[in-house]
This record gives C-alpha cells, structure tokens and sequence, in this order.
C-alpha cells in the first residue's frame, strides 16, 4: 500500500442507488471537479429477501439502464472507472446477471468496449455447511449457531464483500466493476483505499455518502455527491450546486439503518468515528476528520434468503358503526370464526399448518398493539385478511372458505347479516410466497478472496476477435 | 409531565439491516437533551416494556454532539414473514411520541 498519500482522491457517488435518477450535469460536474472514479450500490435488504430468494431485481430495467448508460457515457470519454455494488438489488448471480446484460446491452448501442470485472460472491451450500462444520460461522445477537438444516433451506446465499477484490479488480484495469453482494460503504472506500488513502476516512466516507444526496441537507436537492478523501480526512459536498451538506446533515447520516452510531462493523475491521470531527469548509462542503480504522480477523456478513409459505389475501371496507363502536371486540370474534370455519369446511390432514390474521386498518394495522381505551372511532376501517399455508391452492382454498364470514360477518350475532364493502372480484388475490432472510451470521476467513471469484468480460479483446471471426 | 413528541424535533424509526429496528429520537434543543434523554420513560427496561423486547439485547446510546438518542431493538418477528406489517420499520416511533417523560 503507498504510503504519505500527497493527491486527494475524489470519488463521485451519483445518486443514492443505480436507479434511482443519476443526473448526467452533476456526473459532467464531478468530473470537471476532478473525479477519479464513479461508485455507487445497486440494492440493499431494506426491501426483503425476495430479490435474492428470486434473483430480481426491485428497481426496474429501464431506470437501471438510464442511470449506467449516463456512467457509461461518462466512462468512455473521461476513461474513470466505474463501480457498482450489490448489482441487482441482492448481489446474487442472477442480480448480478440481470446487470452484466444491461452493461453489455448500453455498450452496443454506445459502440464502447470496456473491459468489465464481476466479482461474484455467492455461496454454494456445500462450501457453507463446510466452514460451519470448521467451527468459522458464528451468529450475530440475537440469533443461533447455524444447522445444516437452515443452509438447505436458503434460495440463494451470498457473503458481503469487502473492499479486497474490488482494490484487485482496480488493480487489473477494470474499466467497470459489478459486483454482488457488497457492504454499501466498501463499494465507496475501495476506490480511496486502492489509491492509498488511509482506510480510517476512506470508510467513513463510504458510510456518509452510501446514500448518495441524503447526507445533504436537502435529502432531495439533486442526486449525488462528491468525496475528496487525503491523508488526514475527507470532505464531502452535494453534486447540485444548489444544495449542501452542513456538520449536522454529514454526521446525522452515521445514524441511518445503524443500530450504532460510533462503531461499524465492516469486513477486515470497525470504523471507528466517535472522535470524528465535522467542519464546515464552505457554503457547502463539510470537512470530517478523526475517523479511525481498527484492523480484526477479516470476517464476511452472509445472507440468505427463504422462500416460506404461501399467501392470499381479500379486503374489505367497513363504515358498520356496530363494528366500529367495537373494533378490538369485532377483530377477535371475526378471527375466531374464520379459523372455526376454515377447520370445519378442510380436512385436518389437507390443511396442516395454516395462518390467518386480520389486519385492521384505520385502527391498529400497522403495529397489531391495541389502542388505548378512548381512543377516538375512526370513520371506516379497512380490514385486510391475510391467510398463509403451505401451497398457493391451500391459502386460496382458505380464502374460499372464508369468504363468507369474512363479508358477511355481523358485529352483533343475530342482527340481519350485512355485507360489508368489498373492492374486488374475484375477492381473493393470491399473493405468492413470504421471503426472509435466514442467515444472521459471519464468516471467519484467512484470506478475503476465499469466497470470491472474478470473472473479466473485455469487450476490447472480444469485438477484436469478433472482427477476426467475421473477416 | 410533557410528553416526547413535545420535546422533540423528530422521532424516527427505521429497520437497521433484516434483524434490527432503530429509533432516532432527536430532541428540539440541548438543554432538553439535557433534561429529558435520561428520563425513566426511555430507559432499557421501559423501551423493552413497550415494544415487548428483550431488555437483553436493546441498545441505548445517546449522541450528545446531536442532542439524540439512538435505541435499537432485535426485530421481534421476521422481516417480510407471516404477520409482517410494516416491512421498513418505518411507523414504529408513533408509539414514543405520547411516552410521558421527566
């Protein structure tokens, strides 16, 4: 590593996520401001285990291939490199797939030949049941030592990547870089880091600008931002001119989706920044400086994701003032029918184990929690059933059997059956698996490359041959 | 007694990665920092109370340079599972903003 680093090293992160909106004026802007690389994450879990259970990705193609096509652009005129983290929202072979066409596609329609490294960080279950077996998994609280059981039931497993191959992936010339699964923050500091920029603020810029615009003030004033990490700091200002970052707006973003502020936990070490100090350079760039780096056994996040039971749904509207005079009471005596209802009308044998729950919105939907005594009628509510069990047919087939009482229902048993105010027909709308993630766990390795592979697309070498075939 | 909602200028919840929920309670000056970040109503223990936790894993650690505290609790179920209801954690707060504090 170089030591006595004398440039600064900036780094442009365009937008908050790829596609999210990246804006080809603030990209044209931090180039002209000297940006010496484009990096940016494509997903995250925030959304669920879906996309890595299924390989999709949540932001739509179209989005996607705008805001790559605006770096690409970008990428071939400046020669800049390009680098792009958890591609298709969960970094999985299939995500990163999905982001490997769209590239390939852009470089045809741009006549543009990059050479391109995918870092390829998705797990067989056998290479995991063996490092659990070495006694190199270990639970993160609150959950449990791993079981093969667990590993088997996972979709697809990756492990977060740290900055290592991406620095290798510079090092070999790597016009772009698409990864999979990778920390938000590496995917930023790997660029500082590979120029020799101390790995204290090289992290903690990577952190504060994972979101792009939102460590602005105006979360919403432009989309990207640019890093200028050196030897004794980094600084960090918004793309659009208009907007900046101040002390509070910089060190608030250590907060978000952390559970601690101070330490972060991240592949080869923790960033420390509890004696981090904020400054205002200007208008709109805030210098930080004190962020330390302290180097551990070098440890991989895993993530995996289950595909679970099956679900359909129906909603209904209610303005009854019976049952709105008695919400808590009408939710329990509903929930209790529709299960007596759903056993008398499938036999036991067929149904095993099943769920329905009612969700009452207006009222106490969003948490479950009942509201306090007093709290005020709302006007209406919205009670959406929800049944889970373990194929589509059977959760349809509760649905069916539900279906009267959950519309019919009374509030108060004997008065003329009312129907309640249903939105759709045919009232059920089977809603496909439930998908988590399972795996809370790291993984201890000697050497960060052990479950990484990276495989080259040189586009120059193959158009060459290409030529070759077609003279 | 005021309540949180009252002394503050922003309460935020939010999912902190699959397994973990985290509150930003940001109060509206210093000195309510001051005077209210230690007050019982946001302790472990009565932060676990409210949202069924377990006292053992909530994590409670104030940013004076902020004037906030930060809790952060093990999501209770699954994220995205059988009885999901609020995916990113994001109504959660609504909760703290009526906890009456001294």
């Amino acid at each position: 590593m170089k030591q006595d680093l004398e440039e600064t090293i900036k780094i442009i992160v365009p937008c908050p996520t790829l596609g999210a909106g990246v804006r080809e004026d603030e990209v044209t802007r931090g180039l002209m401001l000297g940006g010496q690389a484009i990096a940016t994450d494509a997903g995250s879990t925030d959304s669920g285990a879906a996309y890595l259970a299924l390989g999709k990705s949540k932001n739509n193609r179209g989005a996607v291939k705008r805001d790559l096509k605006i770096m690409m652009k970008a990428q071939a005129t400046s020669g800049v490199p390009i680098i792009v983290g958890t591609s298709g929202q969960a970094g999985g072979d299939l995500n990163l797939a999905w982001t490997r066409d769209i590239v390939l596609e852009i470089a045809r329609e741009l006549a543009v030949s990059p050479r391109i490294a995918m870092i390829h960080c998705e797990q067989d279950k056998a290479t995991i049941k063996r490092l659990n077996a070495e006694g190199r998994i270990t639970p993160l609280a609150p959950s449990k030592d791993l079981d093969d059981a667990t590993i088997d039931s996972c979709e697809h497993i990756v492990a977060a990547l740290g900055v290592e191959p991406f620095v290798a992936a510079l090092e070999d010339g790597a016009d772009i870089i698409l990864a999979g699964r990778a920390t938000d923050t590496a995917v930023i500091a790997s660029f500082p880091i590979w120029k020799g920029a101390p790995w204290g603020p090289s992290w903690h810029a990577g952190k504060i600008a994972e979101c792009g615009v939102q460590c602005a003030e105006n979360a919403t004033g432009g989309s990207g931002v640019l890093l200028s990490v050196d030897a004794n700091g980094f600084e960090v200002e918004p793309l659009d001119p208009s907007n900046r970052c101040t002390p509070n707006s910089v060190s608030g973003h250590m907060l978000y989706e952390n559970s601690d502020p101070f330490r972060l936990t991240e592949p080869g070490g923790v960033l420390d920044v509890s004696a981090a100090e904020y400054v205002s350079l200007n208008e709109r760039t805030v210098r930080v400086t004190g962020s330390r780096w302290e180097p551990k056994p070098y440890t991989m996040k895993l993530e995996g994701a289950v595909a679970g039971p099956y679900q359909t749904i129906m909603l209904v509207g209610i303005q009854d003032p019976d049952v709105l005079a008695d919400i808590d009471g009408f939710h329990d005596r509903l929930l209790a029918a529709l299960y007596e209802r759903t056993r008398q009308c499938i036999p036991e044998e067929e149904l095993g184990e099943f769920h329905i729950s009612l969700r009452m919105y207006g009222w106490n939907a969003v948490t479950g929690v009942k509201p306090l005594a007093g709290t005020a009628t709302p006007p209406e509510v919205g009670v959406l059933f929800v049944a889970t069990a373990s194929t589509q047919e059977l959760a349809n087939t509760i649905a069916h059997a539900c279906n009267p009482y959950f519309f019919h229902y009374p509030s108060i048993m004997g008065e003329e059956l009312p129907s309640y105010g249903f939105a759709f027909s045919p009232a059920d709308i089977p809603r496909g698996r439930i998908y988590e993630f399972k795996l809370n766990h790291v993984v201890r390795l000697d050497d960060p490359f052990e479950l990484v592979t990276t495989e080259w697309l040189d586009l120059s070498q193959e158009n060459g041959s290409k030529e070759k075939e077609y003279a | 007694m005021p309540k949180l909602g009252e002394v503050c200028r922003y309460i935020r919840s939010k999912q902190a990665g699959p397994f973990w929920i985290t509150f930003d309670i940001f109060f509206d000056s210093r000195e309510n920092f001051d005077r209210y970040h230690e007050s019982p109503a946001l302790s472990v223990e009565e932060f676990a109370r409210l949202y069924g936790a377990d006292p053992a894993y909530v994590k409670r650690i104030p940013v004076p340079q902020l004037s906030m505290i930060k809790i952060s609790y093990p999501r209770p179920t699954s994220q995205g599972g059988m009885v999901e209801r609020d995916m990113h954690a994001g109504q959660q707060y609504v909760r703290l903003l009526k906890v009456p504090v001294s």
